[in-house]
């Protein structure tokens, strides 16, 4: 096959220890430090204030990120197909949609039953944004933001277009938290654009290719990426450390036990 | 600034460039009416609904349900028994059906097993299986230790489960936009093709029956107490069901006779949650972006499969969307009164039933439906008919304002 050539043009990235892509780029090239003490829960500006707060994390986390990668690639957002991936959804939703079954299915509430939809942050960010385009939402397990990568290049590059990319996942509570990991909240987005670039000066170009045969997670260079290495979307660490650092080498993601998604400069 | 980026800087992108059509070499589809595509097929032609009373849970609300006979009594192979759950064992009973199974493994050494991709679509995949833990629960609070496997209790388990069961090793996704899920896959399926990362691919969905979406539509007061009845006057909500469906996607060049993929549209309503756009605005979008991919206009499609939930606002929505842009002789009709709405599967389901209605010239009516609603164009009928149907389409709108439209025909050539 031939490599996907694209363009990243922006970033959007949020942690409590690293609420925000300058933050995060700062500590995963050892520049700067993690938040202290920690943010909370961000709270898009692109929400009106009654959503923001009533919003599931999973949603303020991906709209968060979002409308930062955005606003950064200096494009319309309604112009951009949207690619929304989460290993596990809003696991907090679940947690309360399962428990309210067990105890009393009646009492379901009809919102928190909406939004317990895995395209429930896409359906949110269209809303939020008037983008009637298409918008997708996925998930891959632990592969989620590779498999999430590997699809948005895709539209991008099959389509000649600009496209978002929204990667996030929330910490598990409740009595699933005893079978599903994930800690604490993590959310990255990017702005891909056809290659060459026609945005930002300081795109990153990179050829994503599909090798066949298993690969280890990358390691983690920081000790900030590492710190966020318990969350169910830990696979965007690597990419966001080398997206931060510039390395100029190739970084393997495992997209299945038996597939690679290998990007080259 | 470039061409280009005056182009991009509009609300209004360009349309969509025509695609090269992919055939559909195999499918299959498993619901309400039974094992495998004959079984809808007869159901469409008897114009017989497949929905029953509910029966479904410890108490069971009072409504009509699409239930497959057997999921319960279904056994996995041993090999693949970590993957148990109800949404499993029907996504194996989907694939032994019509021997998509064979199809598949054909396709695998055809091609290479890295070659074949994996695109399903689920809206709620093994929740059910999660309910379940919840409602047995140890008394450390822990789920029952018969039901702790973490690849079972994530949306992603439905597609890796397939995946392990097929023994595929291309790229294996799960598409999760609610009631447009498996609709959508062909598009994703379509765009790796054409980029020539894979050579074939595997699509379709599952969606089990859970308390979740049974007790969720239900405090949307979206859920009928009786069957449902798509555009009826008095329509008055919808009966959920469950399905499974696949099919093998492989380009034209590679593979003899056979339906195809003609294009395929998704837009977004940018509206509301769980209501569609009043006017059809993101439909619409989604229609004419499948047409163009298909380099068709309306006036030539023969048949369409509605998305027709029998929800008040889809079906008036819907109906005046059929309404402006079709003519008298396009044959629409729901078939969401024989399965019910299996919302993560419909769009497979009714994929398999668009293809069906080309292979057979068959093309079902709308049953349980008495009294169309006056808002109804002559295109939606709730009559069966036979005739030749080289096009048609089918309509997939879900939560979130999320659509895809799909375009199929009779062949490459026209």
């Amino acid at each position: 096959m031939n490599a996907l050539h694209f363009c990243v043009e922006s970033a959007g990235f949020w942690a409590p220890s690293l609420p925000g892509w300058a933050v995060a780029r700062a500590a995963f090239r050892g520049e700067g430090a993690p938040a202290d003490p920690p943010a909370t829960r961000p709270a898009p500006a692109i929400l009106a204030p009654a959503e923001r707060r009533r919003a599931p994390d999973s949603v303020a986390l991906a709209l968060e990120v979002a409308a930062a990668a955005v606003r950064d690639s200096g494009r319309d957002a309604a112009t951009l197909p949207s690619i929304f991936i989460s290993a596990h959804g809003d696991l907090a939703v679940n947690d309360y949609m399962c428990s309210t079954l067990a105890d009393q299915p009646t009492m379901i509430s009809p919102t928190r039953f909406h939004n317990s939809v895995h395209n429930a942050a896409a359906g949110y960010w269209t809303i939020a944004t008037v983008c009637r385009v298409a918008s997708t939402a996925l998930s891959a397990f632990d592969a989620s933001f590779a498999a999430g990568l590997l699809e948005a290049a895709t539209q991008c590059v099959a389509d000649e277009r600009a496209v978002l990319l929204v990667a996030y996942d929330v910490q598990a509570v409740g009595a699933i938290a005893t079978v599903t990991r994930s800690e604490g909240l993590l959310a990255a987005a990017l702005v891909l654009a056809p290659a060459p670039s026609t945005g930002s000066p300081r795109a990153t170009s990179l050829h994503a290719s599909l090798i066949s045969g298993p690969t280890a997670a990358a390691p983690l260079r920081s000790s900030a990426a590492r710190a966020l290495a318990g969350n169910a979307m830990a696979d965007a660490l690597p990419f966001f450390e080398a997206l931060a650092c510039a390395t100029g080498q190739p970084l393997d993601l495992p997209l299945t036990r038996t597939l690679t998604l290998r990007l080259t400069p | 600034m470039s061409v280009d980026d005056i182009s991009e800087g509009t609300r209004q992108p360009a349309a969509p460039r025509r695609i090269a059509p992919l055939r559909i070499t195999a499918y299959t589809t498993t619901t309400a009416a039974g094992i495998g595509k004959a079984t809808l097929l007869a159901a469409l032609r008897a114009g017989v609904s497949a929905l029953r009373a509910n029966d479904f849970g410890a108490a069971p609300l009072q409504t009509w349900i699409g239930r497959v006979a057997g999921v319960e009594s279904t056994a996995l192979p041993r090999s693949l028994a970590g993957w148990d759950c109800p949404n499993n064992r029907l996504a194996w009973m989907g694939l032994l059906a019509d021997d998509f199974i064979a199809a598949a493994h054909a396709a695998r050494e055809r091609h290479g097993p890295a070659r074949v991709a994996l695109v399903l679509g689920t809206s709620t995949s093994s929740i059910g299986a999660t309910e379940d833990a919840y409602r047995s629960l140890d008394a450390e609070g822990r789920f029952p230790a018969n039901n702790r496997n973490p690849l079972v209790h994530t949306p992603h388990s439905l597609a890796n489960f397939v995946h392990e069961a097929l023994a595929l090793e291309g790229p294996c996704v799960t598409v999760s936009t609610a009631c447009s899920s498996s609709a959508k896959v062909f598009a994703a399926a379509e765009r790796m093709l054409r980029l020539g990362l894979v050579d074939a691919a595997i699509v379709g969905g599952v969606d089990t029956l859970c308390g979740s979406v049974l007790f969720g539509f239900n405090a949307l007061q979206l859920v009928s107490p009786a069957p449902c009845r798509p555009f009826d006057a008095e329509r008055d909500g919808i009966s959920i069901g469950e399905a499974a469906g696949f099919a093998l996607l492989e380009r034209v060049s590679d593979a003899g006779e056979g339906p195809v993929l003609l294009g395929y549209g998704e837009s977004s309503d940018a509206h509301h949650m769980s209501t569609p756009h009043p006017q059809g605005l993101g439909a619409e979008i989604a229609l004419d972006d499948a047409l163009a991919r298909a380099a068709l206009d309306a006036s030539e499609i023969d048949h369409i499969n509605l998305h027709g939930t029998a929800s008040a606002k889809n079906d008036e929505v819907e109906a005046a969307l059929v309404a402006r842009r079709f003519p008298a002789r396009t044959h629409a009709s729901s078939t969401k009164g024989f399965t019910g709405h299996t919302l993560g599967a419909a769009g497979i389901v009714e994929a398999a039933a668009s293809l069906l209605a080309i292979e057979h010239g068959f093309m079902p009516g709308t049953v349980n439906t008495r009294t169309l609603d006056a808002g109804c164009g002559p295109q939606i009928r709730t009559v069966s008919a036979s005739a030749e149907v080289r096009l048609a389409l089918s309509n997939s709108f879900g939560f979130g304002g999320n659509n895809c439209v799909l375009v199929f025909g009779a062949g490459a050539h026209r």
